[in-house]
């Protein structure tokens, strides 16, 4: 049976959930391999033989987060090297889509990104156009390389073999050429990554205001959720760029998500379409978001969320 | 110092798109066309840079595009912008390109072109793949300063802030370079009667394959590196219930989310 490689997402020691997903997907498709990179620790190692690794490709060092996604290329190619796989597969979060595009260029393969499922074949299933339209797609030159998004599948803990593989990489010059010389931290303590997150919860026009968005955080804490937000709420200053779910932000694909104050523009659509379950919150009976929804409420988003708030924190309390 | 902004031509951010079921590759008759609403931001990046450096003569700006005969109309806006002259790239082979294929065009052309200073967008509003420019510092050999939130241009070094997850990293590197630019960075200015008059007079070079020396059978739909099996409309959400706050919105939601086991 062919290795499937999984780039795996790892931060402060520990492997990120969309890898285990990633390598559950694998063993559908082949014998899962993880390449794990950078800060690897043995417990990572076996964090991810428990999460269903038959081997774990390791590329061990500072450098490789010290510059812009080449000298990670060159870990992932190496470890395409070493294994003859049939499939790549990498998360389909900004920095893993870059990973592959370069991955795609040197290898002479083609990329599929966004994937929302990959079946036999490594034909994968994409949602385009804001959610309205399932696409097949297949690579049909190199090795297939192809960007799944978080939350496409359910984890399965099937324990792997685990067998260590340390790469040898060459990490070149023109792999140096973008030096990263310092990392800032701005996101609010505590809560999930927003692409990552099973429950989003995010604010929109409706919110108001900076300080409106206190009832979207407090009802996203209750939950154990991110916090996102529309275009309207971020070009309007009200929250900070980086958790702008749609067309020009980030496109996310929880089990839950929850729109405050949000008409449902096909530019927010795009990002979050594919969500499991959706619920609406908005003045507007009449706001686009009420077509997709599964429940929603017509009112106002101030006065029903302290209490949506209140009734989680005591029915899970 | 000169810089080149690539900008792609999309169907309008905000209309419903729709792929074309004779060839699997995007309807682009069935809705208004755009310049790519990130590829505007680059535009204007581009022109505060030649603002700070001393000008259309010490820095000049080209607008590069590859697309039909139809996509020179966001050559024309990039002009229209303040941008000083255009290269469309037009070939009957491009048709149905993929992201590989159409960065290879873009590589040929910067070549050729050979910028200090490469910007774009981080992703068009059509495909969403966010892969080009990537493959575009792979392509090039230039270094990938994508993702920037701001940029600074200071003796033959450039430092950006690369958005991520938590924030951002600041990224430092040397021209030549290219540059992503998410829509944190500026707010594009709209043209002038002044500039669009301007722009009609302003030099647009059309450029075919051959002139790049790329081969037709590498590029369009035959070219391909992957491609469409098939496609259909989602199936509808099957309709939700909608209920009207009278006091008791909120609980309503909480017995919803119980009963699907969220709490």
């Amino acid at each position: 049976m062919s290795e499937v490689l999984v780039l795996v997402e790892h931060a402060d020691g520990d492997v990120k959930k969309v890898t285990f997903e990633l390598l559950t997907l694998a063993r559908s498709l082949g014998e899962p391999a993880a390449v794990a990179i950078g800060d690897v620790s043995d417990a990572l190692v076996a964090s991810l033989a428990a999460g269903g690794a038959d081997i774990v490709y390791v590329a061990a060092g500072p450098e490789f987060g010290e510059h812009v996604v080449a000298p990670k290329v060159s870990a992932l190619q190496s470890a395409l090297a070493a294994s003859s796989a049939a499939g790549v597969l990498v998360p389909a979060t900004a920095e893993g889509k870059e990973i592959a595009a370069r991955l795609a260029v040197r290898t002479e393969s083609g990329i599929i990104t966004d994937a929302v499922g990959v079946s036999a074949g490594f034909v994968a299933e994409q949602s385009v156009f804001g959610g309205s339209t399932m696409v097949q797609s297949a690579v049909t030159t190199g090795t297939p390389i192809i960007a799944v998004r978080p939350n496409s599948v359910a984890a399965e803990a099937t324990a792997g073999a685990g067998r260590r593989v340390d790469l040898d990489v060459t990490i070149t010059d023109a792999d140096r050429a973008a030096k990263v010389t310092d990392s800032v931290a701005q996101e609010r303590a505590g809560r999930p990554e927003l692409t990552e997150a099973a429950i989003v919860v995010s604010g929109g026009r409706g919110v108001g205001s900076p300080e409106g968005f206190a009832v979207v955080e407090s009802l996203a804490d209750a939950l154990g959720a991110a916090v996102g937000a529309s275009r309207a709420a971020t070009d309007a200053g009200w929250y900070p760029h980086q958790f702008q779910v749609g067309q020009t932000g980030k496109t996310v694909s929880p089990q839950l998500y929850i729109a405050n104050g949000i008409s449902g523009a096909i530019q927010h659509r795009a990002g979050m379409q594919t969500s499991k379950t959706i619920v609406a919150v908005n003045k507007d009976a009449e706001a686009p978001i009420f077509d997709l929804v599964d429940f929603g409420v017509v009112g106002d988003l101030h006065v029903v969320l302290p209490q949506l708030t209140e009734e989680v924190t005591r029915r899970k309390g | 110092m000169k810089i080149v902004v690539c900008v792609k031509q999309v169907p309008d951010s905000w209309a419903e798109k729709k792929l074309n079921p004779a060839d699997n590759t995007l309807d682009r008759d069935a809705a208004d066309a755009v310049v790519n609403e990130l590829d505007e931001y680059a535009i204007e990046e581009a022109l505060q840079i030649q603002e700070r450096l001393g000008g259309a003569d010490e820095c000049p700006v080209t607008v590069l595009t590859v697309g039909p005969e139809k996509a020179i109309e966001s050559v024309r806006k990039g002009l229209q912008m303040g941008a000083n002259e255009g290269v469309h790239v037009v070939d009957d082979a491009l048709h149905g390109s993929d992201a590989l294929a159409t960065s290879a065009v873009l590589a040929a052309a910067i070549d050729r072109l050979a910028p200090d200073l490469v910007l774009m967008g981080s992703e068009s509003t059509d495909a969403r793949m966010s892969v080009v420019p990537a493959m575009l510092a792979e392509r090039t050999g230039r270094p990938q300063l994508t993702f920037a939130g701001k940029v600074d241009i200071a003796d033959g070094a450039i430092t950006v802030q690369r958005a991520t997850d938590y924030g951002y990293d600041v990224v430092e590197a040397s021209l030549p370079a290219l540059v992503s630019v998410v829509e944190k960075i500026n707010e594009p200015r709209y043209p002038s009667f002044k500039g669009i008059m301007a722009a009609k007079k302003k030099p647009v070079e059309t450029l075919t394959l051959a002139d790049l020396g790329v081969e037709p059978a590498a590029v369009g739909l035959a070219g391909a590196w992957s491609s469409v099996q098939e496609f259909a409309a989602r199936p509808p959400r099957a309709a939700g219930t909608v209920v009207t706050d009278e006091g008791d919105g909120g609980t309503k939601a909480a017995d919803f989310l119980a009963t699907q086991k969220f709490i």
